[in-house]
């Protein structure tokens, strides 16, 4: 069956006032490997059909991977039967209406069909540039090709193909280690040799690495760093149901200038440069959002739910994966940090004293209303001193404001990397005044 | 359905695998959710398909299908095959599985009321209740109430003979209040944070007793805002159970995976400064410490009859008397150190392969009763109830946060404290442990969200304790 054949089936055996079918189907294959070799290569191909019946005001969900059409009838009575069983909800007004689409084309039929050989050729370049000069690589290389339908019994009907490529390593020598990553849809765009060379050029700038104090410092992120940023203030509150619940870093600060002037962040699901998507999970048009605007806070991103329960609003394009589990909300899931004018070579040579971080790990919120985070540096930290790296340094642990980290930003890239997140992160490297560090490791 | 198992063991032989293993699975989860008086969140979920994963030579392979149909079983095998054969191309180390696995039978999680036979009225009725009592506290902002409930029906066959069915039940759920100010808020969760969750049924959340703690909760959550910040420095720290059992999961749990270990977890979960020369040559707590993992306990997460590669149930010594003593292990790296699987990989579902994971890795109860350690206690602080956690690549170097804390002053409680933290280097953290608590206080919490591998796999997870001392912790490690 097609999509819209599963569609039309559930819409047809529908029993409820409103319903709505979600279709994702998937072909993922992954090869990892490690210790210079592969250890696991894995292949899925899968689909998900998600039904949400409204009945009034009550919705159920259910969700199945059985497609055949007895399957998709008693799915669309089972979400029936579920909303039929609640008390109603009058916070929510009925699934959106149909609104024309954007076209987006990010589809690449080499990834799509991407051979196991072909992965296995990018895990093995890497592997023998770290073998060559005795490093160890670990890493993974990841080809997708993903279809999405929306439809609703109001009209809405989207569909769209996309593909997805990532490839990241992390090499190790005997005291250090450096980390690359590269994503795209287009596993062509891949280079394993410039992604090798990339890791092993922080492998030997961090040999033998120092204690270093925890403290107060100014820090130069490299975009793996900065995309941790991204993640986490969209993690705490960039979608409306934080802020409408009181506890996102958005709520006080919406219409203040609360960053550097030089930030902007915009949420972008038609950018072809990043992971594209032209429409969210109930099927409403994407467009650019800017979240943040020059250092100052605008609005959060809407579904249809929250956009309801606020006088004026309407969804921007960004309800999430439907789940039977919990209503996540709406997410951003295409930021862009919008570049600079400053090379990182300037932005080195231009700090007295300062730490040079690849990359942050294991990061946690520890209070959301500032956006503080806990985590550990990895792969790579070096001291700066006098406008050079001075010297590499064992990894540090920091607990942080992201905003505030944000509203000292001196200087930011000119060059984004895009990186395969939850959804996609467009990030430059980026220069921050000061960074609190508040213990080491061995 | 060893029609199917076997069509796939046998194309899988005539290709010349060394070994093969197939797993078929069916899962339904049905989750209940309710926030402020509404229902939130009430769905259904099914998903079944199965995985076939082969070793050819030295390399593996992998493939998995929803569609459970012969030919499908022919394709994907064949695929995995082919994928073990791209493998092959970047070679490494000799893959010795030890002894064949040939377990033969049926297990099933013992349950009194099955969680899908309560009716949804029912359950609903019981959660708005638990989320009203929440709110008669007009200082909470947002009350949410929820329940899970888990079947999974596993098949598992292997080349060597294996044949095993189990069914597991879970059920879980929790409660929790969110205050909010001008500017802070704080939540309040009940039994746990993230879900309170294990092998069982209805049986194991009425036990919980949602509604009656949920007034305390609501109130907690209120009381949290006007309370000091949990000062910084260097104190006496009492953990209570179910952060206890976290710190387990995080400093304990994942370093005695034996896959990171040998760094095949390196580029994405990390690695272990449990190196095998340490193995019955390191101290790694005090001498009370005394730490398992098993996957017999009933109501653990980690609880089953067999793992997904047919090794049984079983339990194994982590840390004894301190000394660290064993790992959690698959057949193919347990054989690396001349041992035996203890039956630690565990998939997520059948289109995933099996990792090593943790079982139930639990502390030991000791011998304090938990008034005792707190009389005990001249200055310090008492903490609970997770709130953020974080922990280096190696799992040295780590920092919590907890929801909620009292001022330990002369062995009485005090104060209530807001925004606790505290951090710490492992095997120091360990070795400072002085007291801990005893049985009456020991309980087996449930992790339903532990991530790891690529593409990610989220397990869940067992892990008992009872409140433990700590001594010269720093906490209070907040801007």
């Amino acid at each position: 069956m097609n999509f819209r054949q599963i569609a039309d089936s559930v819409l047809k055996a529908s029993a409820a006032q409103e319903t709505e079918v979600v279709i994702m189907a998937q072909d993922d294959s992954l090869t990892r490997f490690a210790n210079n070799s592969i250890h696991q290569n894995v292949t899925e191909s899968n689909v998900q059909v998600t039904v949400r019946s409204v009945i009034d005001t009550r919705v159920g969900t259910a969700v199945s991977n059985d497609i055949r059409s007895e399957s998709l009838s008693r799915l669309a009575q089972r979400a029936y039967e579920l909303a039929k069983l609640q008390p109603p909800n009058p916070e929510f007004k009925g699934l959106p209406l149909p609104q024309p689409l954007p076209s987006v084309a990010a589809f690449d039929q080499a990834t799509a069909e991407c051979a196991p050989e072909t992965r296995a050729a990018v895990a093995g370049t890497i592997c023998r540039e770290a073998a060559g000069i005795g490093c160890i690589a670990a890493g993974s290389v990841t080809t997708a090709a993903v279809r999405v339908c929306v439809a609703n019994s109001h009209g809405v009907f989207a569909e769209y193909q996309t593909t997805a490529a990532d490839c990241s390593t992390v090499i190790m020598g005997s005291t250090s280690s450096g980390w690359a990553q590269a994503s795209g849809w287009k596993v062509n765009e891949i280079i394993p040799e410039e992604l090798a060379g990339e890791a092993l050029t922080k492998v030997r700038l961090g040999t033998e690495p120092k204690d270093f104090p925890p403290g107060e410092y100014t820090v130069i992120l490299d975009p793996y760093a900065t995309a941790n940023l991204l993640e986490m203030l969209a993690f705490d509150g960039m979608g409306a149901l934080a802020v409408q619940e009181g506890r996102s870093w958005m709520n006080t600060r919406s219409g203040r200038k609360a960053m550097a002037g030089i930030v902007t962040i915009v949420d972008d699901g038609l950018d072809v440069s990043g992971l594209p998507m032209p429409f969210d999970f109930e099927g409403m048009p994407k467009r650019a959002v800017p979240i943040v605007e020059s250092g100052v806070v605008m609005d959060p991103v809407y579904d249809s739910f929250t956009a309801g329960r606020e006088p004026g609003k309407s969804s921007t394009g960004h309800a999430s994966p439907p789940s039977p589990a919990v209503r996540y909300g709406p997410l951003p899931m295409n930021l862009f940090l919008r570049p600079g004018s400053t090379e990182l070579n300037d932005m080195i040579r231009t700090t007295k004293l300062g730490i040079y971080i690849t990359r942050f790990w294991y990061t946690r919120t520890v209070h959301p209303r500032d956006a503080v985070v806990t985590g550990m540096t990895r792969d790579g930290t070096f001291v700066i001193r006098d406008g050079e790296i001075a010297y590499p340094i064992k990894s540090l642990r920091f607990t942080q404001s992201y905003v505030e980290a944000l509203h000292d930003a001196e200087a930011i890239g000119p060059r984004a990397r895009v990186l395969r997140s939850g959804g996609a992160l467009s990030v430059p490297p980026v220069k921050l005044g000061k960074f609190r560090f508040t213990s080491s490791t061995r | 359905m060893d029609e199917f198992t076997s069509r796939a063991l046998n194309l899988a032989t005539m290709k010349g695998v060394r070994y093969a293993d197939i797993r078929i699975i069916d899962t339904r989860h049905q989750f209940v959710n309710v926030k402020n008086g509404h229902v939130d969140a009430l769905g259904d979920q099914e998903s079944q398909g199965f995985g076939v994963r082969v070793l050819v030579g030295d390399a593996w392979g992998f493939a998995s299908s929803a569609y459970l149909t012969y030919t499908e079983i022919e394709r994907v095998t064949s695929v995995a095959v082919a994928i073990a054969k791209a493998s092959a191309t970047v070679p490494g180390e000799k893959v010795d599985l030890g002894s064949p696995v040939q377990s033969r039978g049926r297990y099933a999680t013992p349950v009194r009321i099955d969680p899908f036979s309560i009716s949804l009225d029912d359950k609903l009725s019981f959660l708005f209740r638990a989320d009203q009592e929440m709110r008669r506290n007009r200082g909470v902002k947002v009350s949410e109430a929820g329940t899970i409930a888990v079947r999974q029906e596993k098949t598992f066959a292997n080349t060597e003979g294996a044949f095993t069915a189990q069914t597991i039940f879970e059920s879980g759920g929790g409660i929790a209040a969110t205050a909010v100010s001008e500017h802070d808020v704080q939540i309040r969760s009940y039994p746990n944070s993230f879900r309170y969750q294990g092998t069982g049924g209805w049986e194991y959340i009425v036990n919980a007793d949602f509604v009656g703690n949920a007034a305390r909760i609501g109130d907690e959550a209120v009381a949290l805002l006007t309370a000091p910040v949990c000062p910084p420095g260097e104190t006496t720290l009492v953990i209570g159970s179910s952060q206890l059992a976290l710190q387990i999961h995080e400093s304990c749990g994942h370093p005695t995976e034996l896959d990171r270990v040998f760094g095949t977890e390196a580029a994405f979960a990390g690695r272990s400064f449990l190196t095998t020369d340490k193995k019955d040559n390191f101290r790694y707590g005090s001498e009370i410490v005394n730490l398992t993992a098993d996957s017999v306990r009933a109501t653990g997460l980690g609880t089953f009859g067999w793992d997904d590669e047919g090794v049984p149930a079983s339990s194994t010594p982590l840390v004894r008397n301190g000394e660290f003593t064993g790992y959690l292990m698959s057949r193919e790296t347990a054989s690396r150190l001349g041992l035996e699987s203890n039956g630690c990989m565990r998939a997520d579902g059948w289109n995933r392969i099996p990792l090593i994971r943790m079982t139930n890795v639990s502390l030991e109860p000791g011998a304090w009763t938990f008034d005792d350690i707190i009389a005990d206690t001249d200055d310090g602080i008492f903490i609970d109830t997770n709130r953020s956690w974080s922990i280096d690549d190696i799992r040295l170097n780590f920092q919590f946060g907890t929801e909620v804390g009292y001022e330990i002053k002369n062995g009485k409680l005090g104060c209530l404290l807001k925004n606790c933290t505290y951090g710490g280097i492992t095997p120091d953290f360990w070795n400072s442990c002085d007291a801990i608590g005893n049985e009456q206080h020991w309980r087996l919490w449930g992790t339903p969200n532990c991530g790891k591998g690529e593409p990610m796999q989220t397990m869940g997870t067992g892990h008992g304790a009872s409140p433990a001392r700590f001594r010269n912790v720093k906490v209070g490690v907040f801007q």
